[in-house]
């Protein structure tokens, strides 16, 4: 899978919850930057799972700490 | 030195924020005296309790209490060890006994809590290998099952049968697999559409354990809880329930037909790495349980005023949590935190006693002052709970504002 293809749309995923508007790229965090508490970060791998029709296990989350970690870990579930 | 605690700094920054307000604090209530299963002096003022979970009254049934003081006599104030070395004694095996009585299963194991209970049967029944789909609004007891366990853990969202076919659907046809559901939800007091919820998990050949924590007492013929009112007895391979509301005291279980269940008390580190429940906790909950077997009037109470709690609320112009009341879990929902500290100090004031809840124990955004009814409630109590609402609203618009 397209991993710049995955990336443009993940973005998209997350900025709805990107509720201070500030600018994503690579390396934003989604606990420092983007301040996701552990619920809101529920809400949006369930809609990466829907988008790709993967599942991205809970037990992955801890290690997926930003923009860029979450894209490749899409691009790897989806295989 | 790094100081440990420091990354709780902005908990402690917050908790005292909200004190500093000059509102009793939510989290830190002492009852100095408990008069009634629905009464407790607090703040030295009787309050009446909307909070407790004691749905059925059991806490000072009389014949439960001298249950327990009868093995408090005979067998001490504890077993000193886990059930599998020297903590199994004649309770133990009376309070199993009656749960297969009540449930009509050939298996029943009991923890020292409800938390306990799922942790150990969610963490060992699904291993490294299988995988868990729980619901999104699943007890915390339940997510800590699975960070104790091995197996892939994926969520559906909550209720929501369509979803959890589709999430099913995406995993290999032939892996184990464990469907996580509650009967009652504890935050909304919503129920699941267990039919629906089951009759896709068996789809996909998931085995199924209901927790039933919320239910016990008064929900199906035998008060086994939503599974049985849904006429699901026969698909369910696991029920999971607490003694620590219906039965009034403090320990957990689990109850199955499954030929193999008895192993997990050898398997299950919940279960055998502490010690087993005081022997006069464990008679308590046997006497508990038979009498919960025909305590229709009890039920039949706890549903009229559960019913009425609902309807007074919402004539009252509050925003009730489920359109119709679902359960004996009746909350009200708050638009934020301040909203909802403020109020509940107003009717703890007004003697009134319901829960705080906020995110993280309910779902994203949600504020509830939580009710929960007891058999113990009378009709008369529900009119006094309503116009006390009523009357903590009052005063706080009649308050000018910060």
């Amino acid at each position: 899978m397209n991993r710049e293809m995955t990336y443009a749309r993940l973005i998209e995923l997350i900025e709805p919850f990107n509720k201070k508007g500030i600018a994503l790229a690579e390396a934003t965090s989604f606990a420092d930057d983007l301040e996701l508490d552990s619920l809101t970060v529920m809400d949006l791998v369930a809609n990466i799972e829907d988008e790709w029709d993967i599942n991205m296990p809970l037990n992955i989350l801890p290690d997926l700490e930003t923009v860029g970690q979450l894209a490749d870990a899409v691009v790897k579930l989806k295989g | 030195m790094t100081d440990l605690l420091s990354k709780f700094d902005p908990y402690i920054a917050e908790h005292k924020g909200l004190l500093d307000t000059g509102v009793n604090d939510p989290f830190g209530v002492v009852m100095t005296q408990v008069l009634s299963p629905t009464r407790a002096v607090i703040n030295g003022r009787e309050t009446i309790l909307v909070g407790t979970y004691n749905y059925m009254g059991m806490t000072f049934d009389p014949d439960v209490i001298a249950a327990g003081k009868a093995a408090l006599e005979s067998f001490g104030a504890g077993s000193t060890g886990s059930r599998v070395l020297n903590g199994t004694f004649a309770p133990h095996i009376a309070v199993e006994q009656a749960l297969k009585d009540f449930y009509g299963t050939k298996s029943a194991i009991v923890f020292s809590t409800g938390y306990q209970a799922n942790l150990g049967m969610v963490s060992t029944l699904a291993g490294k290998g299988d995988y868990i789909i729980l619901d999104a609004d699943s007890h915390a007891s339940i997510y800590d099952g699975c960070k104790l366990g091995n197996a892939e853990v994926v969520r559906f969202r909550h209720n929501n049968w369509q979803d959890l076919d589709k999430r099913l659907g995406r995993l290999p046809a032939d892996a184990g697999k464990l469907v996580i559901l509650e009967g009652v939800y504890s935050m909304l007091g919503d129920v699941a559409p267990l039919p629906e919820l089951v009759a896709v998990a068996k789809k996909h050949k998931a085995m199924t354990m209901v927790d039933e924590a919320h239910a016990m007492g008064f929900f199906g013929q035998h008060g086994r809880g939503v599974y049985e009112e849904m006429g699901l007895e026969d698909d369910i391979d696991f029920v999971v329930g607490t003694f620590s509301k219906s039965v009034g005291t403090v320990g957990g279980f689990a109850v199955s037909n499954h030929p193999k269940f008895e192993i997990l008390r050898l398997v299950c580190n919940p279960y055998r790495f502490t010690a087993s429940l005081p022997p006069a906790v464990a008679a308590t909950a046997e006497a508990s349980i038979r009498k919960l077997m025909n305590a229709k009037e009890k039920r039949d109470n706890l549903w009229a005023v559960s019913r009425k709690l609902h309807a007074g609320l919402k004539a009252a112009g509050f925003k009730m949590a489920t359109d119709t009341p679902e359960s004996a879990i009746i909350a009200v929902l708050l638009p934020d935190q301040d909203s909802t500290v403020a109020m509940w100090h107003q009717l703890l004031e007004h003697g009134i006693y319901c829960n705080m809840s906020r995110p993280p124990a309910t779902p994203a955004g949600i504020f509830l002052l939580r009710c929960s009814l007891s058999a113990a409630h009378t009709l008369a109590d529900v009119d006094t709970i309503v116009s006390r609402f009523i009357a903590a609203r009052d005063s706080l618009s009649a308050m000018p504002a910060a």
